[in-house]
């Protein structure tokens, strides 16, 4: 597989010796990677106070079930948003069956539903209490819990299931785009020699698509570690669930932040591995020859079946839960139609699209001079940079309470002795705290991104445009950025939605008198009382599907060879 | 062209976000800013009601997990001038952190019984909630069931309902029950309690009493203001057959009397506005406060003679347990390791 793609030329291209004056890349990347790790490290620098010997408690009684726990749920999550994300992707890009086209981009719909709100309306539809059951019981006579059996939702399947359906788009859209970035030649190859569709797809597409999948994975499985809401809600006892008791109940800041930063090693170590698992490999695409994909026609039974596979997600992920949300607000319609629900609208609208522009920004400037830099300590600071990800939004809201509070009154103090004036809080408590918990948090959906699409230009690009009197950030600005522009989009629209659907840091970081429409369906959901808030949940959903569609609309259209192409400026 | 473009819109952004920014900046006259872990549509009527009394605007960040480290981290530079709690636990930890500062007021001391309030005035209870038993009108003879203990006995096994046993309210019930008997016979009723459940630790209160509604369990732990809330839901009108499948058994009336916790308010340290933040608390606990409290949220008010909601009193006068509270709560680390032990959740 990898005689197709080119090893070397990178590592030739990397020692010519042209990188030597491009040492401002180096200190910029470095200082913002250093910049968004702070609060992590401010997590890990709590851990090192003392925690009145939890450790032993921990170990001696519900450390193994946690644990056990949380493995569970990331084999159960990872293997459900796989095969769900990778299988859908392969059928809508390389096959055609009946709604082929509008799969496309609905299977990326339920990406806008929070799994907070798909676990409760579950939860109304399918526990004892639920019309389904109590359906089931009329129909068949049933008295009692004793005398049949139903699945409780309100367990580790359960939440598997939840987070299955809300987080597979990642694996689907990553997966997808990099299918479609596919050389066709390499498929025909591989069918000429006489390998059959199936073994094709495993043995040539989905390896050279490694590297997209396994972020799409692996962003998946970090939202999974620092899922809070729907464990919660479904009782399940996850390393998270811990890390919050030890913080709340046990009132041990310390004992929390050294279960933070234990997670956090087991995902440093589960990321390393899998890049030392392919660290010969180069994954550029080698031939500009993109024809038209083969559209392998199905129809019957197989056409059923295609059709059935990307359906049952779709309606499970997204056309149910916004379903019994729309009768909700049609129920509630007089408590839930708050004409406050439009200024939280803007402000999530406002805030999320702040932190998205910065997130991709940041993003496109770490990983293209981790690419001309190539060092190893660079590429290392900037991996590091997105850990935020694995880390408990409340608890990484705590890191970055602590590390703006030190700034804040370390400026102060600094003024009240050279001045004799006090300027407060500067940062602490606004607007820009909540952006710069966004970015700590979701730098890694467009970094891993970002990277992964700019891994993919050949090195040879480089080489030409500097042939031709391009410096770095004309070659990045002129060359790569158009080349990736598809990926830039994908970067954008995430950390987008991600910020709409996100909590736990807007309401520790926020304002007085903020309000986004999470935070507002929050303190409703919390009390178990969706229905008030329904028309708020709503709107996330709503404000999410909008620029999902783009984004599947201009996913479409990044293949190379396909669409409009020329307008490259 | 395009660049200018992409330039222009971001460059509106950043001035509407700016814009924002200043606007939610608090400013300082006229002014108390608070901090709350009671979520807004509960306690929105009473700041408004507030502010048209004394022109003092009120400005609250709603906010549970991190108040306690947003407030150590800020520092004395903290906008905060109150925190407002539902739970005895956080005032707790706010005061022994060194997070409030004392209050001496004599309206606070003839409003708020020195039970429900710290012996220096680091923080005030402003309305009471009993974690009551809630059992099945029919299924549950009278007399079957008085009292926590009653809940561990073998014969209620498979028939008992709560929600999780790290919840705060189930924490401070548990440090109350260490601190009535001891942490043996603590752990030995969370050890029988877990026995005899119906199903996993799950959901809020009220869904316990739905439980018990829809027959999955007889009895279930919950606190007084449910009940209140589910027997009067205009919204969800099925509500009302929940609460009316139950009865309310205040526990342990014979004994120690019924788990209490309360709501309550402290000045900060940091506290910029001190005067008005204590007019805040005094008006939370004058008699128009309480009486919105009762009414809206079926409490108990601290302060003595505020008529209760005509549903909580026709649910009985009830002996409170008299420990005193920062004595319970210092024992919830003991009652959250307890949980662990016995393996309640699991």
């Amino acid at each position: 597989m990898t005689s197709m793609v080119a090893r070397t030329a990178g590592a030739a291209w990397r020692r010519t010796d042209w990188r030597s004056w491009a040492n401002g890349w180096t200190l910029g990347t470095m200082a913002i990677a250093l910049a968004v790790m702070v609060p992590v490290i401010a997590v890990i620098t709590l851990a090192f106070n003392p925690s009145d010997d939890i450790w032993r408690h921990l170990a001696s009684t519900v450390l193994p079930l946690y644990i056990g726990t949380t493995l569970q749920l990331m084999v159960g999550v990872g293997i459900g948003t796989f095969v769900i994300g990778v299988g859908s992707a392969w059928l809508v890009t390389m096959c055609r069956f009946p709604g082929r086209r509008v799969f496309e981009w609905a299977l990326l719909l339920p990406m806008a539903v929070p799994a907070y709100v798909i676990a409760y309306v579950y939860t109304d539809i399918l526990e004892y209490a639920g019309p389904l059951q109590k359906g089931l019981r009329e129909v068949f006579g049933w008295t009692g819990k004793s005398q049949y059996w139903f699945p409780e939702i309100r367990s580790l399947g359960g939440a598997v299931s939840m987070m299955t359906l809300v987080l597979y788009p990642y694996v689907y859209m990553l997966s997808r785009a990099a299918f479609l970035e596919q050389s066709v030649c390499v498929l025909e190859a591989s069918r000429v020699l006489g390998r059959g569709p199936w073994r094709s797809f495993f043995s040539v597409a989905l390896p050279l698509a490694r590297p997209a999948i396994v972020i799409g994975v692996s962003l998946v499985l970090m939202e999974t570690l620092n899922d809070f809401g729907t464990v919660d809600f479904f009782a399940v006892n996850t390393f998270t669930l811990g890390i919050f008791d030890v913080w709340l109940n046990m009132n041990n800041v310390a004992g929390a932040a050294q279960l933070a930063s234990l997670l956090l090693l087991f995902v440093v170590a589960l990321i390393f591995l899998e890049r030392f698992s392919r660290r010969k490999q180069r994954f550029h695409h080698t031939t500009t020859k993109y024809k038209a994909l083969p559209g392998y026609r199905l129809a019957g039974t197989l056409g059923a079946l295609s059709f059935a596979a990307c359906f049952i997600p779709v309606l499970l992920g997204f056309l149910l839960p916004s379903g019994v949300l729309a009768a909700y607000a049609v129920t509630y319609f007089d408590d839930a139609a708050n004409p406050a629900v439009l200024a939280h609208a803007v402000n999530s609208v406002m805030l999320s699209s702040l932190a998205a522009v910065l997130a991709v920004a940041v993003a496109i400037f770490m990983a293209y001079g981790v690419r001309i830099k190539g060092g190893k300590v660079l590429k290392a600071v900037a991996r590091l940079a997105s850990m935020g990800y694995a880390v408990p939004g409340s608890v990484l809201a705590v890191g970055v309470i602590v590390s703006l509070a030190s700034l804040d009154n370390a400026i102060d103090g600094f003024f009240r002795e050279t001045f004799g004036i006090s300027t407060g809080l500067l940062f602490s408590g606004t607007i820009a705290a909540v952006t710069f918990g966004y970015l700590v948090r979701f730098l890694a959906l467009s970094f891993g991104t970002v990277e992964a699409s700019l891994n993919k230009v050949t090195p040879n690009m480089e080489g030409a445009a500097r042939c031709l009197g391009h410096g770095p950030f004309s070659t990045m600005r002129r060359v790569h950025v158009p080349l990736i522009k598809s990926s830039v989009l994908t970067a954008a629209i995430l950390v987008f939605v991600d910020c709409m659907k996100e909590l736990p840091m807007t309401v520790i970081l926020r304002p007085f008198n903020f309000q986004t429409l999470a935070t507002f369906v929050h303190q409703y959901a919390s009390d178990e009382q969706l229905g008030e808030a329904s028309l708020a949940a709503l709107a996330i959903v709503g404000t999410g599907i909008l620029p999902v569609l783009f984004l599947s609309m201009a996913i479409a259209r990044s293949r190379p060879g396909h669409g409009r192409q020329g307008k490259m400026s | 062209m395009m660049k200018s473009w992409y330039w222009r819109v971001a460059a509106a952004f950043l001035g509407v976000v700016t814009l924002h920014l200043v606007a939610v900046a608090p400013a300082s006259a006229g002014e108390v800013n608070l901090y709350s872990s009671r979520q807004p549509f509960l306690i929105e009527p009473l700041l408004d009601a507030f502010t048209k009394e004394t022109g003092i605007k009120v400005n609250m960040v709603y906010l549970k997990k991190g108040m306690l480290e947003r407030l150590k981290a800020e520092g004395l530079n903290s906008p905060a001038d109150a925190i407002l709690t539902a739970d005895i636990g956080r005032l707790h930890n706010h005061a022994k952190t060194g997070l409030l500062q004392p209050v001496t007021s004599s309206l606070l001391d003839a409003n708020v019984p020195a039970q429900y309030r710290h012996p220096d005035g680091l923080w005030y209870g402003l309305t009471v909630r009993a974690r009551v038993i809630f059992v099945h009108k029919e299924r549950v003879k009278p007399g079957e069931v008085t009292s926590y203990e009653d809940l561990a006995d073998p014969r209620m096994k498979g028939r008992v309902c709560t929600r999780s046993g790290k919840h705060a309210y189930n924490v401070s019930l548990l440090a109350s029950i260490i601190e009535a008997k001891g942490k043996a016979a603590a752990a030995d009723w969370a050890r029988g309690l877990k026995a005899n459940l119906a199903r996993r630790p799950q959901g809020n209160d009220r869904a316990q009493v739905k439980a018990v509604f829809e027959g999955e369990c007889d009895v279930a732990l919950g606190n007084t203001y449910y009940m209140g809330k589910m027997a009067t839901n205009e919204k969800e009108p099925v509500q009302k057959k929940w609460a009316a499948a139950v009865r309310i058994i205040f526990p342990n009336q014979d004994g120690r009397g019924a788990h209490v916790n309360i709501s309550g308010a402290g000045v900060t340290k940091s506290a910029k506005n001190k005067d008005n933040a204590i007019r805040l608390i005094e008006f939370l606990s004058g008699d128009f406060a309480q009486k919105i409290y009762a009414e809206r949220n079926f409490e108990y008010p601290v302060k003595a003679g505020v008529p209760l909601h005509p549903m909580v009193a026709s649910w009985g006068e009830f002996k409170a347990d008299k420990a005193f509270l920062a004595k319970v709560a210092e024992q919830r680390i003991t009652a959250t390791r307890i949980m662990d032990q016995v393996a309640f959740n699991n």
